[in-house]
């Protein structure tokens, strides 16, 4: 296709060359002529306005995260720039593939302080992967190109274009296209043969050795599409397998070797067997410090093998005995076909004794509560069952975010989406837009707190303008719970700052056009999610919990994971 | 223990790498002592020298960051061992103390390994390259005794002991792994 167009007609023309149909973004001064371009390809190209970019860049996220492919968003310059920060930033640590592209003013104006100029570029460097100022049209292109290449490949982040506006109007005089393939100075993933096949060797061996073997599996199994090596790799072995936040879903809840979540609320069995486990094999994680807790202490009598795409990440936090580079999509077949066919159900059974301790004294408390109030466990474990386990979770960031992560059930992969290395609050609401985009015919469910719901409160106009059924469910605690839960146990209940006067939610929903309902008690509760899934539109179940519920287990920060705490008796 | 390591990056021209490169210093607070970037051998390829003091495992960790950068060819570090190292310095010392006859100051330049440049009737200016202990040591010699009026010294330009300079075998493999990478 060779043709002349503007700047702003190629940014269109190549994003359908990668076949994007769905951008997130709000028009500004340096980006108009973009979304001028952009009114002619409303047949071809679904433009979400959301009602602040950071909306826009967290719906791009959720998009992402559920279809697997970059989002994409759009923004001015100046400050609809610079609110784009919170959600790369948020990208970026969550690896997370996205193009941002940002209207920049007119490069003889750079460096002028001219209206809405903001250093975009230098800004979000620390939190892209890549990042690059058009200022000639002719470049856009092959900007965009290596953009997608960039931003999909290797371990995915988010990248930023910044295209001046005189780049936007000036001609191109012939189009043309060519999808980036490869750059001189970027590997995005080594080659597993023939470096990694002695490492293979060596780690097949450990694990066949292992008397205590665990698998760690995190986001990079789902960015892999590995979800069925891993799965023909654990059984296998025989190897409980346990998962990050960002992992969850990778399998399916209820898999017999899958043994819960790791890290500060996660899961009993997981985090006391890591200090107890001889081999901890590490599949597409990162050894977040919400999962070591204090490093030191951290599984000291295990052999570390980390499966890993990047290799800036090994020995990064945890020693490793065998790392094996790579896609773990390739590598973990080979690792399967290596190790001998294994089982390990003793060491299993004492994960499914954990489970036991935790259900009688956690559990069991959070699910059949016997006081009054709604417990956040049980709204979370109804929704869950009322959509058969099979709707896609989205959380914003705090006690419902753990909760969620605790009780919600999946049966199929990429049915998660939080914000787990920035803890974003605010990022519910718009990642919901983003999911329920990527996959229109699922029920998406987003469990929100009422700090983080007022944080982004405005996208319900997005969600009703776009006809998007949403189910909101609304944990309202009038605290800013998980803050208030550190104030009771380790800051002498000096609750600072952290509760708060709350509007009428079921008011504020329906003041955007939005249907609502509250529920406070629990016989009601059926009845209200039911109506919710029902309803045909977005939907906010405002529900009342218990206002000064605590998230357990915990492992307190700095303390060893096996020091994990079944509830508050042993905090003074 | 924290000790000086010589950090060597091969990377593309590009404009805001030296940001992005910092940027990776700056949030470990990790203080950069010297910075030379220049053209290397190769045409297009830049090579930074970064010199910092800090922890092997620090600088290791750094080095992994900088070496995943999209822009970046190879990072690695080295220590002060392993290289064959200088710097540049230049010292200006008013021309009367050349010019009373008595030589002090020739021996000395002489003495110390370095060079006067320049020689006008107001000043002259010395060169000298070497460690930074030897360029300061003649800094502290031309003060004392003779008005050193200014003094200046560059980031650090550093050469491998290895027989075999590592980016052109770098290059070589690079250019070998993205020729099987289909257009």
């Amino acid at each position: 296709m060779v043709k002349s167009v503007t700047g702003s007609q190629a940014v269109i023309l190549s994003l359908l060359e990668e076949g994007i149909d769905t951008i997130f973004g709000y028009p500004g001064g340096a980006i108009m002529p973009i979304y001028d371009a952009l009114y002619d390809y409303q047949d071809k190209i679904t433009h979400i306005l959301t009602r602040h970019e950071q909306g826009a860049v967290h719906a791009a996220e959720g998009y992402a995260k559920v279809s697997g492919k970059a989002g994409v968003c759009f923004a001015t310059s100046g400050p609809g720039a610079t609110n784009l920060i919170t959600g790369i930033a948020d990208a970026m640590i969550d690896s997370v593939p996205l193009v941002c592209i940002t209207g920049q003013v007119a490069s003889p104006m750079l460096g002028t302080d001219a209206f809405q100029e903001s250093d975009v570029v230098g800004i979000s460097m620390p939190v892209t992967k890549w990042n690059y100022q058009v200022t000639c049209a002719d470049e856009i292109p092959e900007a965009i190109a290596k953009a997608f290449y960039i931003a999909q490949s290797g371990r995915p982040g988010p990248v930023l274009l910044d295209i001046a506006k005189d780049a936007q109007f000036q001609k191109i005089d012939a189009f043309c296209y060519k999808k980036c393939r490869k750059i001189r100075s970027y590997i995005p993933e080594y080659p597993v043969e023939p470096t990694q096949t002695g490492n293979i060797k060596s780690a097949a061996a450990i694990i066949d050795a292992a008397q205590k073997p665990m698998v760690l599996l995190g986001q990079g199994v789902i960015q892999a599409q590995a979800e069925a090596e891993l799965q023909a790799f654990i059984e296998k072995t025989g190897i409980p397998a346990a998962w990050t936040l960002l992992g969850l879903s990778a399998l399916p809840t209820d898999h017999p070797l899958n043994v819960g979540m790791l890290g500060m609320h996660g899961n009993y069995g997981p985090n006391i067997k890591t200090n107890e486990a001889d081999l901890l094999i590490a599949i597409g994680m990162r050894f977040d410090d919400r999962v070591t807790s204090d490093v030191k202490s951290y599984a000291r009598h295990a052999r570390i093998i980390h499966l890993e795409i990047d290799p800036s990440e090994i020995n990064k936090i945890v020693k490793t005995d065998v790392a094996v580079l790579g896609n773990v999509k390739k590598t973990l077949p080979l690792l399967t076909a290596a190790v001998h066919k294994n089982s390990h159900d003793a060491w299993l059974a004492e994960f499914r004794a954990c489970d036991k301790i935790e259900f009688d004294s956690v559990i069991s408390k959070d699910l059949h509560p016997a006081k009054d109030g709604l417990t956040m466990g049980e709204v979370v474990r109804m929704v869950s069952e009322m959509t058969h386990d099979d709707a896609i979770l989205v959380t914003d960031v705090g006690q419902q975010q753990m909760v969620a992560a605790r009780y919600f059930r999946f049966r199929r992969s990429r049915s998660c989406v939080t914000s787990g290395g920035l803890g974003t609050m605010g990022y519910g609401l718009p990642a919901a837009i983003g999911a329920q985009l990527a996959a229109p015919d699922r029920t998406v469910v987003v469990f929100v707190g009422d700090g983080g719901f007022q944080m982004t409160v405005q996208e319900l106009g997005t969600m009703v303008q776009n006809k998007l059924p949403i189910k909101i469910i609304l944990l309202n605690n009038n605290f800013l719970g998980m803050v208030r839960q550190w104030q009771e146990l380790f800051f002498d209940k000096r609750y600072s700052f952290t509760e708060l006067q709350n509007p009428n939610f079921v008011m504020i929903a329906n003041g955007f056009g939005m249907d609502a309902h509250k529920v406070s008690h629990r016989d009601e509760l059926v009845e209200g999610v039911r109506r919710m899934l029902e309803h045909d539109g977005p939907y906010l179940l405002d529900a009342i919990v218990e206002k000064e519920d605590n998230v357990f287990p915990m492992v307190p920060a700095g303390a060893s994971v096996s020091d994990i705490l079944l509830d508050n008796s042993s905090i003074k | 223990m924290k000790k000086e390591f010589n950090i060597t990056i091969f990377s593309e021209n590009s404009i805001g790498l030296l940001n992005r490169i910092t940027i990776n210093f700056t949030r470990r607070k990790i203080n950069i002592e010297s910075l030379t970037v220049s053209a290397s051998a190769y045409q297009g390829i830049s090579k930074f020298i970064i010199v910092v003091n800090d922890t092997e495992e620090r600088v290791q960790r750094v080095v992994a960051q900088l070496d995943k950068l999209v822009d970046v060819l190879k990072a690695y570090y080295n220590t002060n061992e392993s290289l064959i190292y200088q710097e540049i310095a230049l010292y200006k010392v008013p021309s009367e103390y050349l010019l009373n006859g008595n030589n002090v100051v020739e021996t000395l330049v002489r003495e110390s390994g370095a060079r006067i440049l320049e020689i006008n009737n107001q000043y002259a200016v010395i060169e000298k390259t070497g460690h930074t202990d030897e360029t300061q040591a003649l800094f502290a010699k031309l003060s004392k005794d003779f008005n050193c009026t200014q003094f200046v010294r560059s980031g650090r330009i550093a050469i491998t002991r290895s027989p075999v300079e590592k980016l052109s075998v770098f290059l070589k493999e690079r250019d070998a792994m993205l020729s099987q990478i289909e257009d």
